[in-house]
């Protein structure tokens, strides 16, 4: 038992090893630049969903509201850079604590709320973010902010020649994400979430430290979907509040993990891969008609999908190999 | 307009009552129900007024269909059924606004001049407008009605009983799923009303239910998850709420006032108003 779970986390890590190498040589062959767009989006989406899954798969807190950390990494990245001439790298480490101790200071009080009042408290929290930037002269309003292009270098992190550096970092960040939750995953940390997820009390009983774990995760999740947000802005390079801190957009971060397997280590991935890709694609062949029929597809495939795998995609590959095994 | 919130939210509050489901899919059924409104009077000239019936019948179909389709299924998951529903409720919802935009294309419409639309009323001095006035008297209605339903019917004692131990009402011989088939039902006929008359004030687009799900769903964890009562205080306070917020912050800030009163609200009391779990 204990050999098969070293074994099993080493052979995760050299096959994540693997496809990222594999990830890094496929722009080099693939030159079309809207698909390498959906390359970029897809590990972006990879990303986040890895980072919402720390705190809502593992540690069990249904979190709707993740688009407001997405948002502050966005919104602080931008100002610093528009207002203020801060290089994006120092915006994104700025937006990133800065949202890390808004998610802390946010838990303090949230976290004592259970299930559906939880969820609820995150969804009303970001659509007061929402509207507080929507009313925000200062930080453009409704209206957003146009980021101006100075340079196009790894120091700006600006590029506009070419669309590789983005779909690098794209890749970096996934990474990072996904060897965080790796390396979380059999940490001290990993095993108080679980916990916490499974039944606080027992593990409030056994000496976990319910409320630090929480608040734990919280502040990872949060940095690193800032991290997202301030990758997002720079790459777009226009933001508006309704687009970056929208309840829509919330659900599309939790979505890749949710489809692929939540509180898993390789669901947020597998999420993103099948899902990105499809919802773009759908939305330029049959949705350029803006006739909602993208809508109708991505709806009904996100209904049968939680309906018939409720463990997510992920669950199909290990019940194949664990064959016989209850689930 | 608090009755109306009231009204919108108590659907949801006796779904999530009967099986700790949250239907995300909620302000798609409102919007749905202001289309059925909307055709009826632009086709058959039927004025809101006749059509609420219609409506809520509409919308108990669609109730049940939904529940007997999909959620039945989401709730036999056996991971994550928190989850499952969510989503499963969510992607409803966003088929539903996608088949809206195909079928009624994205333009704003309305009703105009129904026997209600635009008039006021005097009430000791004060004018207040028409529709708000009888959608607050539908929904109180609307709500006695409901009311005497849980308590005095057979089928209301089936409801209850199926929430308080859906195991045990199996071996009496009642079918689970008839009865959650017919509060979903009851839940959609309840918002296809609203949405009636909400159709009378307000405009009618593919998107237009997102903003008041949110409100419903503030509505409802307000007054307490379950409590059909706490819904229909919850909606009072958002109406209260919402109109003094409106008179110290500018209007696009209105809805702040309100999720702010939800969030001090379940800081203090973590189970709502009249939650009781």
């Amino acid at each position: 038992m204990d050999t098969n779970f070293v074994e099993r986390r080493r052979r995760d890590l050299i096959t994540a090893a693997g496809l990222a190498a594999v990830a890094a040589i496929v722009p080099l062959f693939v030159k079309d630049v809207y698909v390498q767009n959906i390359m970029v989006l897809t590990l972006m989406y990879a990303a986040l969903s890895q980072s919402w899954n720390i705190l809502s798969g593992y540690c069990g807190q249904i979190s709707l509201g993740h688009a407001l950390y997405f948002g502050l990494g966005a919104y602080t990245t931008a100002l610093l850079f528009t207002k203020f001439g801060v290089l994006p790298w120092f915006g994104m480490i700025a937006g990133g604590l800065i949202s890390a101790v808004i998610a802390m200071a946010l838990g303090y009080p949230c976290f004592r709320l259970g299930g559906h009042y939880f969820a609820i408290a995150t969804i009303v929290i970001a659509e007061i973010g929402l509207l507080l930037i929507q009313n925000w002269d200062w930080a453009g309003a409704a209206l957003g902010i146009d980021i101006p292009v100075r340079g196009d270098s790894w120091l700006k992190f600006q590029f506009t020649r070419s669309k590789l550096p983005y779909f690098y970092f794209a890749l970096a960040l996934a990474c990072v994400a996904w060897f965080v939750t790796w390396w979380l995953e059999d940490s001290k940390w990993g095993y108080w979430w679980r916990a916490v997820k499974d039944n606080p009390q027992a593990a409030e009983s056994l000496g976990v430290v319910v409320f630090n774990s929480k608040m734990g995760a919280a502040a990872v999740s949060a940095f690193l979907v800032a991290v997202g947000g301030s990758f997002y802005a720079q790459f777009v390079s226009y933001i508006d509040p309704g687009s970056v801190m929208g309840f829509q957009f919330s659900l599309l971060m939790a979505l890749p993990a949710v489809l692929g397997g939540i509180g898993t280590l390789w669901g947020p991935l597998l999420g993103a891969v099948i899902l990105i890709p499809l919802t773009e694609l759908t939305r330029s062949y049959i949705g350029g008609s803006g006739r909602g029929v993208d809508l109708i597809v991505y709806g009904t495939l996100i209904v049968l999908i939680s309906l018939a795998l409720p463990q997510g995609l992920v669950s199909l590959f290990s019940r194949s190999k664990a064959k016989g095994a209850t689930r | 307009m608090g009755l109306l919130y009231g009204l919108i939210a108590v659907g949801l509050a006796l779904i999530f009552g009967l099986m700790d489901v949250v239907n995300f899919a909620h302000g798609e059924f409102l919007m749905l129900a202001m289309y059925v409104t909307f055709f009826l009077f632009t086709f058959f000239a039927i004025d809101p007024l006749l059509s609420a019936p219609l409506a809520a019948a509409a919308l108990f179909v669609v109730g049940a269909a939904v529940y007997l389709v999909i959620v039945r299924f989401a709730m036999r998951a056996k991971a994550n059924v928190g989850m499952v529903q969510i989503f499963a409720t969510f992607g409803l919802a966003i088929v539903m606004r996608g088949l809206a935009q195909l079928f009624f294309t994205a333009d704003y419409r309305s009703v105009p001049n129904s026997w209600l639309g635009g008039k006021t009323v005097s009430v000791a001095g004060i004018f207040l407008p028409q529709p708000q006035l009888f959608g607050a008297l539908v929904a109180i209605a609307a709500f006695g009605g409901l009311y005497l339903f849980i308590n005095r019917t057979d089928f209301g004692r089936a409801l209850e009983a199926t929430r308080e131990d859906p195991g045990a009402v199996a071996l009496v011989g009642i079918d689970k799923n008839r009865v959650f088939a017919l509060g979903w039902g009851i839940g959609g006929a309840l918002v296809g009303l609203a949405g009636a008359i909400m159709a009378t004030f307000f405009y009618i687009y593919p998107d237009v239910g997102a903003s008041f799900a949110l409100i419903a769903y503030v509505t409802v964890a307000l007054g307490g998850f379950g409590s059909v009562f706490g819904a229909f205080a919850g909606g009072i306070i958002v109406g209260l709420v919402e109109a003094t917020t409106a008179l110290i912050l500018p209007p696009s800030l209105k809805s702040v006032g309100i999720y702010a009163v939800y969030l001090l609200v379940v800081f203090i009391r973590p189970r709502g108003l009249f939650g009781s779990m």
